[in-house]
């Protein structure tokens, strides 16, 4: 048997007290797609990282072809034939794609030859591999699959016979990642050896060879993937049995608490992304709102927050109405018990910055519990926040952590339990789940169960198809900023699918 | 009559872009590589001292070009150890330099030459000298195009040329050379560098080191060319001026000669016209002349230059993240 194209023995590495690779072995033989899964924190960027030069590992070893090899930087990575594809890109926005793909690889002072010389190159890999991309375009123009496209060229460029692509479909459509799927293919059949790092169970199974298994810091598996199942990684992964199907008892539906109609939105544009759009949310059922991003999902519950203005339309919240069109604020909305957890946990749901305990009371701080109105009571915001990081889960369970460091589930948690915590009639949820691993998905399941069992009225917007099927009562289908069907929670992905595409509008609706 | 008030008017202009150029394309290097510098002006009154105080001592212009370089270098040097080896603020470390210029050469300038912070009054090879084209006294007859030769072309001192030729050699190391465009690079996404395996920290000293030539130069130009010697406080702004410039100009170079040519045409109008009654409008008050360029400044960068987005990363410190 020929040697592994990458063999890692006992590699170790700490930040800190964080220990975040513990005596790492890995084989990766040569020509394979190799996958490495595992939730997120559990150490496989890291890995990744001491691979390509970014950090040194405090022991261990790195051996390419059977040698040992010492990588210290990132040049030293590329000399050794590896090539990375950043989770987010390592592209210069304002640089054509040529000027990207010699950017530390020019050949010379000058750039001239270089530039002709990568030109005619470029012209090869799109032959090659069936890379096309327009060398003279700027890369902010592109769409992300591009993007992506040009990263991978620029591993090629430098002539990388290992590739490894870091989380490479959190940012794609599901056409553009089996797209991508279809390049690492090629690439592999061309010789290249691939290591594809991933959360996601389906990418593993639909395009690797082998796959190895991380958990906190730890190797914990490596199988052939022909010869496991998605129950079994899974497993593997979280250290435990993980429900992928979510277990709830039939519905309850109640009083109508939220209640929309002839909701019109602009964004800040000016276009018009929420048409016309009528519903109703009863306590006791959770209704879902599927749709591909950028429908109109995200400005709708914005504007039932509070957070947005609406063009036209009424908003009632358990029967009084809401002010959407004008005076509506997210304050004056959560003291009426309606708790919205934003889609985008980073830009509107925490302060990156503060502290955990900060975070837990945000947008509740002027509630009495929390303080007398000029000062907090950092004693009682302080106990709420530990009883919060008991009942949810969240680690670690310091809330005088910096929210930044906690891992994306964590994270989502904190937001979770702010919201839930305050036992709001209505919550609103967006993307509950994303980017959030395994373990934290279930749980974040459970108790938006719970808070349907407990009678309150939840709506959920989510791009996971799964997610919405399966947590549902009802789903109402968005396209284009309108409702174009309502479907009830056994329809079929291909059903619902068909609606999201806006195609057939007239007979899906039957 | 008016050609010739015209053509004065436009030497004056060209004497005085001249440090503005040089400041404006020091900014250039600086920002363009991701380290924002308000410090130039500090830079500069540091070099035009050491340079008419060199000068001064050693009776040679060049010498005194070398000292204003090394001195201006050596305070790119601190604003670089403290943006990018140490991570501070930028902009507190710029105006801390301003600062500790504006005192210490005032206090050098008394200890050394006594005379209430000036330096000696500088003469012969001391100074620079304005060179004469070829054909410049030849041409001088011929219509229209003489004049703008011996008098607008010819005739000033060598640091006029060697500014306007770094217009174009910048232009040249930017974009045609594999330092500009690693340059370019990690003033945008510095991490895009590191991940090519570029080292974004020498990358930025040598942004930072250009900067602080440059900077020297427009030093020496005002204290070795302009003036006969150092004066307390010389630079007046100049390295503010050229901040503005430079964000008037996009950071772009050519744009850069064409901002600090408008700003050095405003001064001069300023000075050629101060006293001269306008028709219509009568005396203007030399005050208000004196301030028309800074007025200009804000008018200009509030209304007529569009969108300028800086480097993407200016201003920030790199750091690996975790």
């Amino acid at each position: 048997m020929a040697d592994a194209a990458i063999e890692l023995v006992g590699i170790n590495k700490s930040f800190g007290a964080v220990r975040a690779n513990r005596d790492i072995h890995l084989k990766v033989e040569p020509g394979t797609i190799h996958g490495i899964i595992g939730e997120n924190g559990a150490g496989k960027s890291t890995l990744m990282s001491i691979l390509y030069g970014f950090y040194q590992a405090d022991s261990g070893e790195i051996r390419i072809g059977g040698k040992p090899a010492a990588i210290k930087t990132p040049n030293e990575a590329i000399a050794h034939g590896i090539g990375m594809v950043h989770q987010h890109f390592m592209l210069v926005e304002n640089f054509t794609v040529l000027e990207n793909i010699i950017l530390g690889a020019e050949g010379a002072a000058l750039l001239n030859r270089g530039i002709a010389r990568a030109r005619g190159e470029l012209h090869r890999l799109e032959q090659e591999y069936g890379l096309e991309v327009e060398p003279d375009a700027v890369i902010e123009e592109l769409a992300v699959g591009l993007q992506q496209r040009v990263e991978i060229l620029k591993a090629l460029y430098r002539g990388a016979e290992i590739l490894i692509l870091d989380e490479p479909t959190g940012v794609l459509t599901p056409a553009e990642a089996d797209h991508l799927f279809l390049i690492l293919r090629r690439l592999k059949d061309e010789g290249k050896t691939v290591i594809l790092i991933t959360h996601k169970l389906r990418e593993i199974m639909a395009v690797t060879d082998n796959v190895s298994v991380m958990r906190q810091g730890q190797m914990v598996a490596t199988r052939k993937t022909s010869e496991t199942t998605v129950e079994e990684l899974a497993e593997l992964m979280v250290g435990r049995r993980v429900l992928l199907h979510v277990e709830k008892g039939e519905a309850k539906p109640g009083e109508v608490k939220l209640s929309v109609r002839n909701l019109t939105v602009k964004d800040s544009r000016g276009v018009t992304m929420v048409k016309d759009v009528s519903f109703d949310v009863r306590g006791g059922e959770i209704v879902g709102i599927a749709g591909v991003a950028g429908n109109g999902q995200s400005e709708l519950i914005e504007t039932i927050a509070g957070i947005r203005k609406a063009v036209s339309g009424t908003v009632m919240l358990d029967g009084r109405p809401v002010d959407v069109t004008g005076a509506a604020d997210p304050a004056d909305l959560r003291r009426r018990g309606l708790a919205h957890v934003p889609e985008d946990r980073h830009h509107m749901g925490l302060i990156l910055p503060f502290e955990e305990y900060e975070n837990s009371i945000l947008g509740y701080h002027n509630d009495p519990e929390y303080g007398n109105g000029v000062f907090l009571d950092l004693k009682a915001v302080e106990a709420d926040a530990r009883d919060k990081i008991a009942k949810y889960d969240i680690r670690p369970t310091d809330p005088h952590l910096k929210t930044a460091n906690f891992s994306g589930g964590n994270q989502q948690k904190i937001v979770l339990a702010r919201e839930m915590e305050q036992d709001p009639g209505v919550l609103i949820v967006g993307q509950p789940t994303r980017g959030v691993d395994v373990g934290a998905i279930e749980f974040i399941h459970k108790r938006l169960i719970a808070m349907r069992d407990a009678g309150k009225a939840v709506l959920l917007v989510s791009v996971e198809l799964d997610e919405i099927r399966s947590l549902s009562d009802r789903i109402l289908v968005m396209f284009d900023g309108r409702i174009v069907g309502e479907r009830g929670p056994d329809a079929t992905e291909g059903a619902l699918g068909l609606l999201m595409a806006g195609v057939e509008q007239k007979e899906a609706a039957e | 009559m008016f050609a010739d008030v015209l053509i004065s008017l436009l030497d004056l202009t060209i004497r005085l872009s001249v440090p503005l150029l040089l400041a404006c394309l020091a900014g250039l290097y600086s920002e363009r590589s991701g380290v924002f510098d308000i410090g130039l002006e500090g830079k500069m009154l540091a070099g035009a001292f050491a340079g008419a105080s060199a000068a001064a001592v050693t009776g040679s212009a060049w010498i005194g070009v070398a000292a204003a370089v090394l001195a201006a270098v050596f305070f790119a040097l601190v604003h670089g150890f403290a943006a990018i080896t140490n991570r501070g603020n930028q902009i507190v470390s710029g105006v801390a330099i301003n600062f500790v210029v504006a005192g210490a050469t005032i206090l050098f300038g008394q200890a050394w030459f006594k005379e209430g912070g000036r330096t000696p009054q500088l003469t012969g090879n001391a100074r620079f000298d304005p060179i004469t084209l070829p054909f410049a006294d030849a041409l001088r007859d011929v219509p229209l195009v003489g004049p703008i030769y011996a008098e607008l072309i010819s005739g000033h001192s060598a640091l006029v040329y060697i500014a306007f030729l770094m217009v174009p050699l910048t232009w040249w190391v930017l974009f045609r050379t594999r330092f500009g465009l690693r340059l370019r690079a990690v003033g945008e996404n510095p991490a895009a560098v590191d991940t090519a395996g570029v080292s974004v920290t020498w990358l930025r000293y040598r942004a930072v080191i250009v900067c602080g030539v440059l900077t020297g130069l427009a030093g020496a130009y005002l204290s070795l060319a302009q003036s006969p010697g150092f004066v307390k406080d010389m630079t007046a702004g100049r390295g503010f001026i050229a901040l503005a410039a430079l964000i008037f100009a996009k950071w772009k170079p050519v744009p850069a000669m064409f901002a600090c040519l408008l700003f050095g045409f405003l001064e001069a109008f300023g000075i050629r016209f101060q006293g001269t009654a306008f028709p219509f409008i009568g005396q203007v008050p030399v005050q208000l002349m004196q301030a028309l360029p800074y007025i200009l400044t804000v008018i200009l960068l509030a209304g007529f230059i569009g969108k300028a987005v800086p480097p993407k990363a200016g201003g920030v410190a790199y750091v690996k993240e975790r």
